[in-house]
């Protein structure tokens, strides 16, 4: 029997139809329907994350993981600072506890591609029978790509929460001087300078002072000037022109225009200046917004203003941060694993961690879904703050294994310049104590 | 009869001499257990410090041998000589200010009172608080715009302290937290101490026209130096060792103002991962702490328990 479609028969509309509705409901994905979720049903896996509301989110919702899956996930986060010891001496061991690991790419990045502690999951990547097909390349923010791939290009995670730095400003604070919000780093100062009034113990910025904390804030100005601590060559490039112009602005709105005792705040001390509502400017990530908008702690609630990053002298950039899904190249549950990675990232996941305002998804596919932005609790000017820094995305931090070492020699030396010191001279100093750092560590 | 009295001297003699050769093997299994135990957790560490000290090891790379190049590192190191000295400060100063603070408590307690008692338990509540909550509890008062201490200075005409947000005033800052919470600990040592002074040599004092200062000066503090010098060994081991209040208040800064050996060792073997120089860091403050001991070890012989006692 031969069927056509100019002469369907009962039996091959009835196919077709049922083949069509089958392709509604998985909403246009027909091709996720090859994902054998069930294949590794039984296994048991061991999951490092890191304490957020990020790992929050995942521990929430992990019994739907193990439904869909059949795979049973051992979950445990730990405060970042104690879970990054656990990982990196576990990894050097070889024989971890766990086959996910929850990594901070700006700060461990190199660190694990040059330990090897990652596998490669490009092959898990293109097979449909592991990866959904909504789940490309394509879809991730260029940041998260930079990120997650080696320095060979090879895919060593998948990208899961971005961080951009943006503008905190109180319009309330603009309002009274007649103000707007600047869109260059001239018009930032300016309007810092004017807002802040000591009398009334009022200040126009605020940002990390604390050694350590405060060298993203150094860098991320640093990116306005079209520069960044390393050069393509991979050697220290803090002495520029550029590196001291960026030294000097943030001395000046630190000197100048922030509260007293700056030296000493972290972005816990920031916020909480800024919460009450004597502060006009606070520059830190887009995942400190939420207490912001939350009556019960905040004094700036429907007040606030969500800025990108104002233009530098030489390009306007948002300084990116951000964390990710690996498996551990020590694990014998690799593919398990991989598909935890992924039900992490997925666009339910993603979506959740958005609305929640506990993080932002790398995909670009979940900030663009109109049905997301409308759950979203926070403001959409935050939402727009988000949209319009990942156009400008900058890594913020260099891609070395001694990030530590170069956020705590470069800190103090920003501690110095808001003591008073010489902005040229702090930098010279640091930068002879870090290169024989950095020297060693790639040595 | 002497020849016979002397062969059983000798005889006796090299019995007593071969008796603990002969029976040491029995008790070694007893020893053994704790011995064990022993190696274990102190002296294997120990070796194993001082073997990584002689190394170049960080964390995910391969490990050489250097010698004592890690120690020549920390002789140049300027970093190493400030966390020094402000471990020496701030160690100096949370010995020196609950003592004082300790004496002076003692002294009141140890006079009769309505709600003695219950200001005594008041008193030591500080002291059974969490090192860490009495931090974070501290941080929020210090806070320059929203601490309760800057307001409370407010009132006596006083302008807003920069507390631990200040280079210059980090180190008194946390010595203050300190103080505020290990004085009820010498106060207790010193009040058993006041609590053990006979009464009959103030009574021939006052017979003598002694004053108050005087009895103070010539009865009271020799009597509870011994007490004082305990005070001054217990508070000297918790302040060089101090970490938790430094590192949850102000992680070493502004800076590096009130990083101690403690802090930078901590940073140096857990944040940047360098074993190595982070192990050669602790044997020298190994020996730092070992100097101090023998020297409060010394200073207590003088105190003198056994003069008192028969006097």
């Amino acid at each position: 029997m031969t069927t056509s479609i100019l002469k369907p028969t009962r039996r091959g509309f009835l196919a077709a139809g049922a083949a069509l509705g089958g392709a509604a409901m998985l909403g246009g994905r027909p091709a996720s329907a090859a994902v054998d979720w069930k294949k590794f049903s039984g296994q048991t896996i061991n999951v490092n994350l890191v304490k957020s509301p990020r790992s929050e989110t995942l521990i929430k919702y992990l019994s739907e993981f193990e439904t869909l899956t059949g795979i049973k996930v051992n979950a445990e986060a730990t405060p970042e600072q104690q879970q990054r010891q656990k990982t990196v001496i576990e990894l050097s061991t070889g024989k971890p506890s766990f086959d996910v690991v929850h990594l901070s790419y700006h700060v461990q990045k190199r660190q694990f591609e040059k330990g090897n502690w990652l596998a490669d999951i490009s092959g898990f990547l293109k097979d449909p029978s592991l990866t959904d097909a909504s789940l490309t390349e394509k879809d991730f923010a260029e940041a998260g790509l930079l990120f997650a791939k080696d320095s060979k290009g090879v895919l060593r995670s998948l990208p899961f929460s971005v961080d951009y730095w943006i503008v905190y400003w109180n319009k309330e604070l603009f309002e009274k001087k007649g103000l707007s919000y600047p869109t260059t780093f001239e018009e930032l100062v300016t309007a810092a300078e004017k807002i802040t009034d000591p009398s009334t113990n009022t200040y126009g910025f605020v940002a990390r002072g604390l050694k350590n904390a405060n060298t993203p804030v150094w860098t991320s100005l640093m990116l306005g000037y079209g520069a960044a601590p390393i050069n393509a060559q991979g050697k220290v490039d803090t002495l520029s022109k550029e590196a001291v112009e960026a030294a000097k602005l943030y001395q000046r709105l630190m000197t100048k225009a922030a509260p007293p005792g700056v030296s000493g705040f972290n972005w816990a001390e920031a916020q909480s200046a800024f919460l009450q509502g004597k502060i006009g400017m606070w520059f830190d990530g887009v995942g400190f917004a939420p207490p912001i908008e939350d009556p019960q702690k905040s004094r700036v609630v429907g007040k606030t203003g969500y800025g990108v990053m104002p233009k530098g002298p030489a390009a306007q950039a948002a300084g990116t941060f951000g964390d990710g899904l690996g498996v551990v190249e020590a694990s014998t549950k690799k593919e398990a694993a991989y598909l935890f990675c992924q039900w992490a990232i997925s666009h339910d996941m993603g979506a959740r961690l958005l609305q929640a305002g506990a993080g932002v998804p790398f995909r670009q596919s979940i900030l663009a879904d109109t049905k997301v932005r409308e759950g979203v609790k926070m403001p959409g000017a935050w939402l727009d703050a988000v949209a319009g820094s990942g156009k400008i995305s900058k890594l913020a931090l260099p891609v070395v294994i001694p990030v530590t070492e170069f956020r705590d020699i470069y800190g103090v030396a920003l501690t110095n310049m808001i003591g008073g010191a010489d902005p040229a001279t702090e930098l010279k100093n640091a930068t002879a104590q870090f290169e024989p750092v950095l020297a060693r560590s790639e040595g | 009869m002497a020849s016979v009295s002397i062969e059983n001297s000798v005889a006796d003699a090299k019995q007593k001499r071969s008796r603990p050769s002969r029976l040491a093997p029995n008790y070694w299994p007893f020893v053994l257990p704790a011995l064990l135990v022993v190696s274990a957790v102190i002296v294997f560490p120990w070796v194993f410090t001082l073997w990584m000290s002689v190394n170049s090891w960080t964390l995910g790379q391969p490990r050489t041998f250097i010698g004592f190049a890690n120690y020549v590192r920390l002789a140049q190191d300027m970093r190493f000589w400030e966390s020094l000295w402000h471990t020496a400060t701030y160690t100096a100063l949370s010995v020196v200010l609950p003592l004082f603070f300790g004496t002076l408590a003692a002294l009141i307690f140890d006079a009769k009172f309505p709600f003695r008692g219950l200001l005594r338990g008041v008193f030591v509540m500080p002291m059974m608080a969490t090192p860490v909550a009495v931090a974070l509890v501290w941080t929020m008062m210090f806070h320059p715009q929203l601490g309760v201490l800057n307001y409370l200075l407010s009132f006596l005409g006083i302008g807003p302290q920069e507390w631990i947000y200040n280079q210059f005033t980090v180190i008194p800052s946390l010595v203050l937290v300190e103080t505020w919470q290990w004085t009820p600990l010498v106060m207790l040592i010193v009040l058993g101490g006041l609590a053990a002074v006979p009464r009959e040599p103030y009574e021939s004092a006052e017979i003598d026209g002694a004053n108050a200062w005087q009895k103070f000066r010539y009865l009271t503090m020799p009597m509870i130096a011994p007490f004082l010098m305990i005070a001054v060994i217990i508070r000297s081991i918790d302040a060089i060792k101090s970490f938790d209040i430094i590192y949850a208040m102000t992680q070493g800064g502004p800076g590096t103002a009130s990083e101690t050996i403690n802090i930078y060792l901590y940073n140096t073997a857990f944040a940047y991962y360098d074993i190595g120089y982070g192990s050669a860091m602790a044997v020298v403050f190994f020996f730092i702490i070992i100097a101090l001991s023998f020297v409060l070890l010394m200073v207590r012989q003088r105190a003198n328990w056994s003069d008192m006692e028969t006097k």
